[in-house]
């Protein structure tokens, strides 16, 4: 049987195919074709009662057009702003690009489980996440820099192919000037603008003090780097255990029910999306799956 | 709902078939039945005795699906056709909510199905187990489906332990028959001279109180007995899942797959009459006006192309990735997920399927080392 490192985190719907309606306060456009959408949702009850975990996701709606798993980019200790950051990948995130501020969106959710900030109390933290990736750990990371003392030394290293694909500059800028804190960038195409190193995230590693013994590692970004980069950081000393990724699926429902997002014996929607990396190392790179 | 209780088995004369399907209208229940509609049979509703197929039976073999005329006066000669109950919970096309349009923005209402009372007269050992399991997914977990939970509700389950077993029957093998075990109220097991009937919840009981029962004799009791004992025998088809999860898992890379590939049409027909298979997806239907949409569920299968798309690629691309998610996910990973197999034994999938596909041919062969890598044993 699977062993699961969290429990599921306690829901207050009782239909979960409800759908909430809510506002669009702000839409921040954070590069070509993708835009961060600031979220109120309108029900009073429903916005009290939703709480969500960092690395959690909802399903973001669009009137007539259909539903998008996305992962929730704000703070978990705002849970009445819900900022999602989307990419015009599909028929209803095309229709979402043209959506402004004012205009309605709908909320399901939250669903899946988030990075296990608990289990990294304490521990230093690594961060590695690959192009859009990095959407689903900006919540961690706000969350852990409002606790700075309970966390060792963070290490964030973020990869992106071309240098406009790099998103949230100005936060990484202000993660950056945080203590005890380093902030790695690498493109693959830079420009003449890029100040940072060229080449892929998994050379990063290269760059950075690793206590293994002591790191708790969150990774989100393509299966490839996955599969490539955790060996490297296996090999460094990083026990398999201590590393979790964020591992993405076709999702219809989320939860556990519509058969989609399947990755063999788990449902990535219900036990994941945040996975430990030795529960799914079997499954990364099985062609098919 | 069904329960399980000790039970209380009686003998039931054929003419009192009629008093069950009336105590159960006058009770409010719609009565369906397997009736002979376009050359199969199909759940539909009942009103008379005289509309069961009685003197039809069915034969089944791989891609090939018969009804034919007997001389059996049996009611319940046809064993089962292409829909096992599993639409009558998890509806084949659910509308979720009704989602309009306001000056604000939208409204979402939900649209919980009308709550018709459904008695079922005829679910088969194979069938039960296939809504426990789909109980197990849709009502035990971390959320409950209210869709699923209102419709189950309304249901009055008459079980008919089976007396014949097809040729793609397999329930012996999966412990699933051909004896209805539990989750019914009512259980009929048919002689040739009358039923025996066995009442396993409160509502059961109650229904069964006002037919004209008689008390069961020892002969009786034996020649039900002697009629489930000899269809059990009469099976030839078995799947020992004994290695899974794990065999199959490991099989990922064997050649096998390639080979059920080149035959496989990625139809879909084995998930569609899966007493077992949950798969969906969701779906708008706007108006024209665009002023409301209906957001509803559909069935969905593993076999399609969609099934497994993820912004700009396919997960599962090849009708070999499709078929090998499928097995695995059925035999194995349902194990992991749910603590329970995902076959329930009924043969539906060989049937049905237009090239004959028989998963009892195919787990063995996968489970059978190839000497080589990429060379493929010959199977018997």
């Amino acid at each position: 049987m699977r062993t699961t490192t969290e429990p599921p985190h306690s829901v207050p719907w009782i239909n979960p195919y409800m759908i909430h309606a809510a506002i669009i306060m702000e839409k921040i456009q954070e590069a070509e074709q993708v835009n961060t959408f600031r979220l109120r949702l309108v029900d009073e009850q429903v916005r009290q009662a939703f709480r969500f975990q960092a690395g959690q996701f909802n399903m973001v709606y669009l009137f007539g057009v259909g539903e998008v798993a996305i992962s929730i980019v704000s703070d978990p200790d705002e849970p009445e702003r819900l900022d999602h950051t989307i990419r015009v990948a599909g028929r209803v995130t095309s229709a979402m690009a043209h959506m402004q501020p004012g205009e309605t969106l709908g909320i399901r959710g939250p669903f899946g489980k988030g990075w296990p900030l608990d289990v990294a109390r304490g521990k230093d933290v690594v961060i590695v996440t690959g192009g859009l990736g990095c959407a689903p750990v900006v919540g961690a990371i706000d969350y852990i820099f409002r606790r700075r003392e309970q966390y060792g030394a963070v290490k964030i290293l973020h990869g992106v192919k071309t240098a406009h694909d790099l998103l949230y500059r100005e936060r990484f800028d202000a993660w950056r000037r945080h203590p005890n804190t380093e902030v790695l960038l690498t493109s693959d195409q830079p420009d003449k603008t890029w100040r940072y190193h060229v080449g892929v995230v998994t050379e990063l590693f290269e760059q950075v003090a690793l206590v293994p013994e002591q790191s708790v590692v969150l990774m989100c970004g393509p299966e490839i780097m996955m599969r490539l980069g955790v060996p490297v950081l296996i090999r460094r000393g990083v026990p398999a255990s201590a590393i979790h990724v964020s591992m993405e699926r076709h999702m219809e429902c989320g939860i556990g029910l519509c058969g989609h997002c399947q990755l063999g014996p788990y449902f990535i929607c219900k036990d994941g999306p945040v996975m430990r990396y030795d529960q799914v190392a079997g499954w990364l790179g099985k062609t098919g799956v | 709902m069904a329960e399980t209780h000790e039970s209380q088995v009686d003998h039931i004369p054929k003419s009192a078939i009629q008093h069950l399907i009336d105590a159960l209208r006058t009770r409010g229940y719609r009565v369906l039945a397997a009736l002979v509609r376009d050359g199969a049979v199909v759940w539909d509703e009942v009103v008379a005795v005289a509309d069961l197929p009685i003197g039809w039976c069915d034969s089944q073999e791989p891609g090939q699906y018969r009804l034919a005329r007997t001389d059996a006066p049996d009611m319940f000669g046809v064993v089962h056709g292409p829909q096992s109950i599993k639409p009558l919970t998890f509806a084949s096309v659910e509308p979720l909510l009704q989602i309009e349009r306001t000056s604000a923005g939208f409204t979402a209402t939900p649209r919980l199905p009308q709550q018709d009372k459904i008695a079922v007269l005829g679910v088969r050992a194979c069938d039960l187990a296939g809504l426990a399991i789909q109980d197990r997914i849709f009502l035990n977990d971390t959320f409950k489906d209210p869709y699923y939970e209102t419709r189950r509700k309304s249901l009055f389950l008459i079980a008919v332990n089976c007396t014949r077993s097809l040729s793609t029957c397999l329930c012996v093998s999966t412990q699933t028959g051909p004896r209805a075990a539990r989750g019914f109220d009512l259980a009929l097991t048919e002689l040739e001279d009358g039923f025996l009937i066995e009442a396993a919840s409160e509502d059961g009981r109650a229904l069964a109180a006002e037919l004209p029962l008689d008390t069961v004799t020892e002969r009786e009791l034996q020649e039900g007995i002697q009629r489930i004992d000899a269809c059990a025998t009469s099976q030839i088809r078995r799947l020992d899942q004994s290695a899974l999860p794990q065999a199959l898992y490991d099989a990922h890379d064997h050649p096998r797959w390639d080979h059920v590939a080149a035959r496989c049409l990625s139809c879909t027909n084995c998930t569609m009459v899966c007493p077992t298979c949950f798969c969906h997806t969701v779906e708008e239907r706007p108006d024209l006006a665009h002023h409301r949409t209906e957001h509803s569920r559909l069935w969905d299968s593993c076999f399609t192309q969609e099934h497994g798309y993820i912004h700009g690629k396919n997960i599962r691309p090849t009708i070999k990735d499709r078929y090998r998610m499928w097995l695995t996910h059925k035999l194995a990973a349902w194990v992991d997920q749910f603590g329970m197999s995902g076959c329930v034994g009924c043969g539906r999938c060989i049937t049905w399927c237009p090239v004959g596909i028989d998963l009892t041919e195919e787990l063995p062969a996968l489970l059978t080392p190839t000497s080589m890598p990429g060379e493929e044993r010959p199977t018997s």
